[in-house]
């Protein structure tokens, strides 16, 4: 299992491996939003929050179509599949490889981008909180929708639709929770929903995207 | 282990994209033996090798000893941006083998530390090979093993075999040319053909 965690950091930060692009993006979509609103800080305070996750959840989808379909085009998910490890550790490997190299940056970098979005100076510690406790979701339901399209040629506009409607609760109460902290509001509420949604995330997808890449192999 | 039984297939029917291609696969794999598939290309040789992998359900029959088995299928699996030592290692890891042996059962240890890209299609499925010397499974199914091998490359993969059967290990091997393998024992699929037509559930068709 270790293994195929180093493997998949291993490609990821080699030539190709797509590093970085994500950050990258979620940095221009920061960026682009105040020319586009115009800058009055008021007005990019208030929507900061929302912009910051809407941004993680576009970043996020960028590299999804290569959590599992590279593997497949090479041969290596038949092998996977046929190797005596559960295909259910597979997933929530591959998952946990592509939060490390996507989810986890974009919270290291997201107070510079509430620095861009002028975030009140409250929200910066709860930015970085919810963004840690809601990216692992993204991973793994991201992971849910490439194991569902793997296979398909060019499965990946099929698979930011199927995606992003799924990414809508942990946007909602992400985005609650920074706003909430930004104005010195009780947050209890929108953090343990979103850390349930996490956990529900982690606890039940890897079995269904399983399933889905079973089905897939046929 | 030599005269136990690897693999016992009874009945089995498999299908390709919901169409049945071959029915009533019977073979008994012993430890130690060799079976070569034959057939025309189509007949269902990479389907059958498949199903025992467990890649895919058959449709009808029983496979007892499909527990330990390494696939060697078409495509090798290889990372191009990892180097031949790093692939072979993340799959020794999986399986609990030594890189070592296997680098020099099948002549890659000049290459070691080249980037799989930088390999040439026989030396990519050297490496392809290699990975079933690290496996340490006892039943290797193999899907075309030689394609794109010199004739000293196949002359390696033999021997690296006949060193697998001499330990208890076995072997199905699909293949067209002539391995040099006297031991070895054919089967020729071309009396299992199913004939055409729809079997199993609809979403069977549909998958």
């Amino acid at each position: 299992m270790r293994a195929l965690l180093v493997r998949d950091l291993r490609l990821a930060v080699r030539a190709g491996g797509g590093f970085g692009l994500g950050l990258v993006f979620f940095l221009m979509v920061a960026v682009l939003v105040p020319l586009g609103v115009g800058p009055d800080s008021a007005i990019l305070a208030r929507i900061a929050p929302g912009i910051l996750w809407v941004g993680a959840l576009l970043a996020c989808l960028l590299s999804l179509d290569r959590v599992f379909a590279l593997d497949f085009e090479d041969g290596s998910l038949d092998l996977l599949a046929t190797a005596p490890i559960p295909m259910e550790a597979v997933v929530a490997v591959k998952s946990l490889a592509h939060w490390l190299v996507t989810g986890l940056p974009l919270t290291l970098l997201s107070p510079v981008l509430g620095l861009l979005l002028n975030l009140a100076p409250d929200g910066y510690l709860w930015l970085i909180l919810a963004l840690l406790v809601g990216t692992p979701a993204l991973s793994v339901i991201g992971a849910f929708g490439a194991a569902l399209t793997v296979g398909l040629k060019r499965g990946g506009l099929l698979l930011s639709l199927l995606v992003l409607p799924m990414y809508v609760p942990s946007l909602i109460f992400g985005a609650e929770v920074v706003k909430r902290g930004a104005g010195g509001q009780a947050l209890a509420t929108p953090l343990l929903l979103l850390g349930a949604v996490t956990l529900g995330a982690w606890a039940l997808l890897p079995f269904a995207s399983a399933a889905a890449i079973r089905a897939n192999l046929r | 282990m030599a005269g136990s039984l690897a693999l016992v297939v009874e009945g089995l029917a498999v299908a390709r994209g919901g169409l049945a291609v071959l029915e009533g696969v019977s073979f008994v794999l012993a430890a130690g033996e060799v079976l070569v598939l034959r057939g025309p290309n189509g007949v269902g040789k990479t389907t059958l090798l498949r199903t025992l992998a467990g890649l895919q359900p058959a449709l009808a029959g029983q496979v007892r000893g499909a527990a330990d088995v390494a696939y060697g299928a078409h495509a090798d699996g290889l990372k191009a941006t990892l180097t031949v030592a790093e692939n072979l290692a993340f799959w020794a890891a999986v399986y609990g083998g030594q890189v070592r042996g296997a680098l020099e059962a099948m002549n890659l240890v000049a290459l070691q530390d080249r980037r799989a890209a930088d390999l040439s299609a026989g030396q990519k499925r050297r490496l392809g090979l290699a990975r079933l010397l690290v496996s340490g499974q006892m039943i290797w199914l193999l899907d075309e093993p030689t394609v794109s091998l010199d004739a000293a490359s196949v002359a390696l993969f033999v021997e690296a075999l006949r060193t697998h059967l001499a330990t208890g290990g076995s072997a199905l091997i699909a293949t067209h040319i002539d391995l040099g393998l006297p031991e070895a024992l054919d089967l020729d699929l071309t009396g299992f053909r199913a004939e055409l037509g729809f079997r199993g559930a609809f979403d069977e068709a549909l998958a």
